[in-house]
């Protein structure tokens, strides 16, 4: 009886290896607990951002590992969720009302602009669709940087949000476990429901049959044109539904942040992460977004320190002190995204699964051996 | 001519630039400044052609997309940068003659530098993926930014300023319109180039063979050419061809940053889905198009120029959804 729950709640994709499933639960337990196990500013913000990471990167998933096309404007859709909220805020006051004018304004122009995107270049070829997404994803970023009245330019956009959700709102005079009940933790803890609502919506999404016309797809469009699916319009969908699920990461990324401006949401490196999160993790599951998403940001929030200590070490010679520099950060980024893309493209959760799968057939082997 | 049948091109997409110059003229109001403005845009268009042409026939031969050309462009700008920097007393003299000589210098210095990273790139980075579109998107794209971080390593993350040398500032004045004379040096340079590569592609056995690979990879192969080797040396031409034009938009600008190459990629991208991916005569036509309308609109509305160039590309794939020059079994 509890597994048939497990698997409706899992949408019957259950991790398929016991390491997987003791590090999604590590994950799940990690960040439910986070403000308790892993006190301090630094961690609950590290926290917070893989919340928003997972969603964003499952989401690019969908239409890169499911549906197998590459767009470069998700993070477009991302600034514009970011976008809304800031806007919203900062024009119409810290109100629920603002908050909710600028999310649904924000889901409003993500639907209409990526249906206008996948209608126009997913017509002719999926490839069209990287190019296209990266000049309107160019575009966009100049004109948010241009439009300084609205945007507030390079600066970007500081608001306040309602008072509940403000760090200076106390719930109890007593703290619980040490820490304070206060409106910074259910911020978190609003975040924490939507990343693991939207995960699991996403999990049924992939599941579901609509999900499985997308990886026929994937596998061959001709075919899957063939049998009767219309490509277009399937691809079409997969690019508006990941382009949702994008803006409402965004909208959590200024919720939490309180501010927002180009470089935290709407960079190309921002891209980049996300590509190189996709990899990492495992293309064509969704958990990997979620694994993959806890090891990169960790890794990038910790490791930077790591690499300023390298480059000071390596002071007597400049080239290689150049080289090791924490700007440099995604020189090493690159080089692993190229690595991870030729020797291990199917990322930690294809390679968990795979080795389950060899266990496995090894065992049944051996129990059918008289 | 031989080989070239005029009657057998398609003239329609040739009016495309005339009659996107003729619209502008009213928006712009005043004919000194329209003649300013279109000059700068055929000088703009010849120089992303120059950087396209390479991109496109690559694409078009082995159906291979390459995220990382911008890379060839930083490069060869930022190599300009350190030759025409070290031939400060070339530069810095007002005979045109030695000015030509430094920056053909510099020209031939970025155009070897980027060919020999280009067949690196190719080797490394396109051939393990070759086939496999999603990954070559990934990995091309990898490539692109750890080229861009090693510009950065070399030559500093900052922008770099690349002054014309002296003979080639100033602008002729002709009635009201001034007309920079290093734009109509691009215009000559970007002319040479288009009709050097349409001569090799239209009189010579190699360009034979090329438009052949294009058209039908496997009969050409059929009939015992490596078109593998054919590949490697459109893929390194065309890397070579993306420096030079590299220090040609270096020097519109007059400055470089590592960050261009992504810049211009965009444009370039543009140009080639609007010129039939694979095409060179339809990238010739895509890139005048994007000079002109960046110009145009650069003048009358600066905050929508990328945009406009975006409009107008999808207004021309909504009249030939495959490019002005669709290429075959494509």
């Amino acid at each position: 009886m509890r597994t048939h729950l497990l698997n409706r709640v899992l949408s019957n994709d259950l991790p398929r290896s016991r390491w997987l499933a003791l590090l999604l639960l590590a994950i799940l337990l990690g960040l439910a607990f986070a403000p308790f196990i892993f006190p301090g500013v630094k961690a609950l913000s590290v926290a917070a951002k893989i919340l928003v990471f997972i969603v964003l990167v499952a989401s690019f998933d969908l239409l890169l590992g499911y549906t197998g096309i590459v767009s470069f404007a998700h993070t477009m859709f991302f600034g514009i969720g970011a976008y809304g909220i800031a806007i919203a805020s900062v024009h119409t006051g810290a109100t629920w009302g603002s908050l909710g004018l600028g999310f649904v304004l924000s889901l409003l122009l993500t639907l209409l602009l990526s249906l206008a995107i996948g209608l126009f270049s997913l017509r002719v070829r999926a490839i069209f669709f990287a190019m296209i997404t990266l000049a309107v994803a160019a575009a966009f970023q100049t004109l948010a940087s241009q439009l300084s009245e609205w945007t507030g330019g390079e600066d970007g956009l500081s608001f306040k949000l309602p008072a509940l959700l403000s760090p200076s709102t106390e719930f109890s005079q007593e703290p619980l476990w040490g820490v304070a009940l206060d409106g910074r933790l259910l911020c978190y803890y609003l975040l924490f429901t939507a990343a693991l609502l939207q995960f699991l919506m996403l999990l049924r999404v992939v599941n579901s049959p609509f999900g499985r016309v997308l990886q026929a797809i994937r596998e061959n469009e001709f075919r899957a044109e063939a049998i009767g699916y219309r490509v277009v319009v399937y691809r079409t969908l997969s690019s508006v539904l990941s382009a949702l699920f994008a803006c409402v990461a965004g909208a959590m990324l200024a919720i939490w942040l309180r501010y927002n401006g180009p470089d935290t949401s709407l960079s190309f490196e921002i891209m980049m992460d996300v590509l190189l999160i996709v990899v990492i993790g495992g293309m064509g599951t969704v958990y990997g977004a979620a694994v993959g998403a806890v090891l990169f940001l960790v890794a990038q929030s910790y490791l930077q320190d790591l690499l300023r200590l390298a480059s000071d070490a390596s002071q007597a010679w400049p080239a290689v002190s150049a080289l090791l520099s924490p700007d440099r950060w995604l020189l090493w980024l690159g080089l692993l995204f190229v690595l991870s893309v030729y020797y291990f493209p199917t990322g930690v959760v294809g390679r968990l699964r795979s080795w389950a799968a060899l266990r496995n057939a090894t065992a049944q082997k051996a129990a059918n051996v008289p | 001519m031989k080989g070239l049948n005029f009657s057998a091109i398609d003239t329609r997409p040739l009016w495309l630039v005339p009659v996107l110059a003729l619209v502008a003229l009213p928006a712009v109001g005043s004919l000194d400044t329209w003649l300013t403005l279109t000059v700068a845009g055929l000088a703009m268009g010849m120089i992303i052609f120059i950087m396209a042409s390479g991109l496109t026939l690559v694409f078009g031969l082995m159906d291979v997309l390459n995220f990382g050309h911008g890379v060839f462009i930083a490069l060869g700008a930022f190599v300009a940068t350190s030759v025409l920097g070290g031939m400060g007393d070339w530069t810095h003299s007002r005979e045109l003659w030695r000015n030509l000589l430094a920056v053909l210098a510099a020209m031939g210095v970025a155009m070897a530098v980027a060919s020999a990273v280009g067949l690196a790139f190719e080797r490394f980075i396109v051939r393990p993926v070759y086939g496999q579109h999603l990954k070559q998107i990934l990995i091309t794209m990898g490539g692109m930014i750890i080229g861009e971080e090693l510009i950065k390593v070399i030559w500093g993350p900052l922008q770099i300023a690349l002054p014309l040398p002296e003979a080639m500032r100033g602008s002729l004045i002709w009635g009201e319109a001034s007309i920079e004379k290093y734009r109509l040096m691009a215009v000559v340079v970007g002319l040479c180039v288009f009709v050097l590569q349409a001569w090799t592609l239209s009189q010579t056995k190699v360009g034979l063979l090329i438009r052949a690979g294009v058209q039908d990879r496997e009969m050409v192969e059929a009939l015992g050419y490596k078109i593998r080797r054919l590949f490697v040396g459109v893929f390194v031409v065309g890397s070579g061809l993306a420096g030079l034009g590299g220090v040609m938009w270096g020097l519109y600008q007059q400055n470089v940053t590592p960050q261009m190459g992504a810049q211009v990629n965009v444009l370039i991208f543009i140009v080639i889905i609007m010129g039939g991916l694979g095409s060179t005569g339809g990238a010739l036509i895509g890139a005048l198009l994007v000079g002109l309308m960046a110009n145009y609109t650069g003048f009358l509305m600066p905050k929508l120029a990328l945009f406009s160039n975006i409009a107008l590309m999808a207004a021309v794939l909504l009249w030939r959804p495959q490019g002005v020059y669709p290429v075959a079994n494509r």
